[in-house]
């Protein structure tokens, strides 16, 4: 009995994994042919322009906003903890670090998959759906060329601006709370942030790891619409998987560039 | 005309679907110039067939030759260049939603052609014309109606003048006024255009009104063919229980199940 419970218990996990991997391997092969049609968007920059507002330009609001409240909340919190140790004055630098390394990129990219992925997913499942991409196909038009590439180099370029944006916004965020509300000088915060912020080991980073986001979320959006079965049902579930998997995957991989940035500073 | 070989040829053709056979080895020609009817219950796979002929499918044996090429043996760039010359008319319409009727109509053109953008307009009306939607082509799709949408979609269809034109169950759900107006455009524009027509419907009385050829698939087998005059006179059941619709016959009014009486019986 228990022989066979046990059996049973390694042929789902086995047949999981099997479907893991197999989706896997669909989504890095969709990836192949994707790519090469990315070089033929200079051609045609109006698809690419047009993606990139729907996608980045419409993201700003929430970006903005949630930038400006993360900045305020993290200077007041940093701010009552480092006055205990009479280190006020680098609430600047601290704050600037904070959001420039790690919440920029990760807080937007989690923003960016709620707001613009599940928007790319189900607006390709959709097109699906309703035939738009079979159609394409006997026009003798490539959907991966015509709807996918435009959409995955509109997300891989706005990201990497929106966390920017998300950055500075939160930058005077906390600046407003830190001056306005709590005292600080300044001159201090922009004079620490300033002497404490390098170019290249914290801004370039944050960067790189904005870049590494923007392909991975809006690579898994693309890849689940394309890839959703044909239905109401089957849209929905992309949706879902679009955020739940690259919000899983943000997280995965921020820790994974941590370690490889930051990781030997110790 | 009659030693020209057919356009499309079909032989021996089989298909399977998630382990459902769809196509036991069928066998069909579809005659240059003329329309040609492919009618069968449904479920029988007649949208499948149709996406076997444009190369979107991959049968298990068997061929289907267009035009003298092998479909599934193309490659990739030949498959698109000869899709080009091939329109296809989808049961929903499926025009681009984001786009309006003037640009869905023109987005063939502007794909695959480097006309200059007057060009394209006086194309694009020619075609919008035809299909008596000149004056709404700046409506969105949403703002269609279903039978408005297929006209649109036959205007794009018809974009890049096809050598052929299949049509997906272009008669379903359709009211009778836009019903009789897809009848005569899909004959009209066949004639006028000298194309070849393929039509898959289970729309009898439409169909074979307009048909010069029709084949009557029923699982997986090609059940009988011929011109609609000699399949009304078919001595087989189950042609004339499909082309009178007949609610009993070969095919039982009542799905398999163990006998009503006993049934009921059961505790």
């Amino acid at each position: 009995m228990n022989q066979r419970i046990t059996t049973t218990v390694l042929q789902r996990l086995g047949h999981w994994a099997l479907g893991r991997l197999q989706r896997l391997g669909r989504g890095n092969l969709f990836l192949l042919h994707v790519v090469p049609g990315l070089p033929g968007l200079l051609a045609r920059p109006g698809l690419m322009v047009q993606q990139t507002f729907a996608i980045g330009v419409l993201s700003l609001p929430i970006v903005v906003v949630a930038g400006l409240f993360v900045g305020m909340v993290l200077a007041l919190q940093l701010y009552n903890t480092m006055v205990d140790f009479g280190a006020e004055q680098s609430l600047g630098p601290v704050v600037a670090l904070s959001l420039v390394r790690e919440l920029g990129p990760v807080v937007t990219a989690l923003l960016f998959a709620g707001r613009a992925g599940s928007a790319l997913a189900a607006e390709i499942g959709l097109m699906k759906a309703t035939e738009q991409l079979s159609s394409m196909e006997m026009m003798a038009v490539d959907p991966l060329r015509r709807v996918v590439a435009p959409r995955l180099a509109g997300g891989i370029l706005s990201l990497p601006l929106l966390s920017a944006i998300f950055s500075a916004v939160g930058i005077s965020g906390g600046f407003l709370v830190a001056t306005g509300l709590l005292g600080v000088d300044s001159n201090a915060y922009w004079s620490q942030m300033r002497a404490n912020v390098d170019l290249f080991d914290d801004v370039a980073n944050g960067v790189i790891k904005s870049v590494v986001f923007g392909v991975v979320v809006t690579w898994i959006a693309v890849f689940e619409g394309y890839d959703a079965a044909p239905t109401s049902e089957g849209v929905a579930r992309a949706t879902t998987r679009t955020v739940v998997n690259s919000s899983l995957a943000v997280l995965g991989l921020d820790f994974i560039l941590t370690a490889l940035m930051f990781g030997d500073n110790t | 005309m009659a030693s020209e070989p057919p356009l499309v040829e079909i032989r021996g053709l089989r298909f399977e679907y998630s382990g459902r056979t769809i196509f036991d080895g069928i066998d069909i020609d579809i005659r240059r110039g003329g329309v040609t009817a492919i009618m069968g219950p449904s479920g029988t796979g007649k949208t499948t067939l149709l996406r076997l002929i444009g190369g979107q499918e991959r049968p298990m044996s068997g061929c289907v030759r267009v035009d003298g090429m092998e479909v599934a043996r193309l490659s990739r760039k030949r498959l698109y260049e000869l899709r080009k010359r091939m329109g296809m008319l989808f049961q929903s319409g499926a025009l681009l939603t984001d786009l309006s009727v003037f640009d869905n109509v023109a987005f063939p053109l502007r794909e695959h052609t480097r006309l200059p953008e007057e060009m394209i307009r006086d194309l694009v009306l020619v075609k919008l014309q035809a299909v008596g939607l000149r004056g709404a082509r700046d409506l969105m799709p949403a703002a269609l109606s279903g039978g408005m949408a297929r006209r649109v979609a036959l205007a794009r269809a018809i974009a890049l003048d096809p050598m052929m034109i299949m049509y997906d169950e272009p008669f379903s759900g359709q009211d009778p006024i836009s019903m009789g107006v897809l009848v005569k455009l899909i004959r009209e524009i066949n004639d006028a255009l000298g194309m070849t027509t393929i039509i898959v419907s289970h729309d009898v009385h439409e169909t074979a009104a307009i048909a010069d050829y029709l084949y009557l698939l029923s699982e997986g087998r090609v059940v009988e063919h011929g011109t609609p005059a000699r399949l009304q006179r078919s001595g087989s059941e189950w042609t004339r229980q499909f082309l009178n619709g007949l609610p009993d016959g070969p095919v039982p009014f009542h799905y398999p199940a163990p006998e009503f009486g006993v049934e009921l019986l059961q505790p």
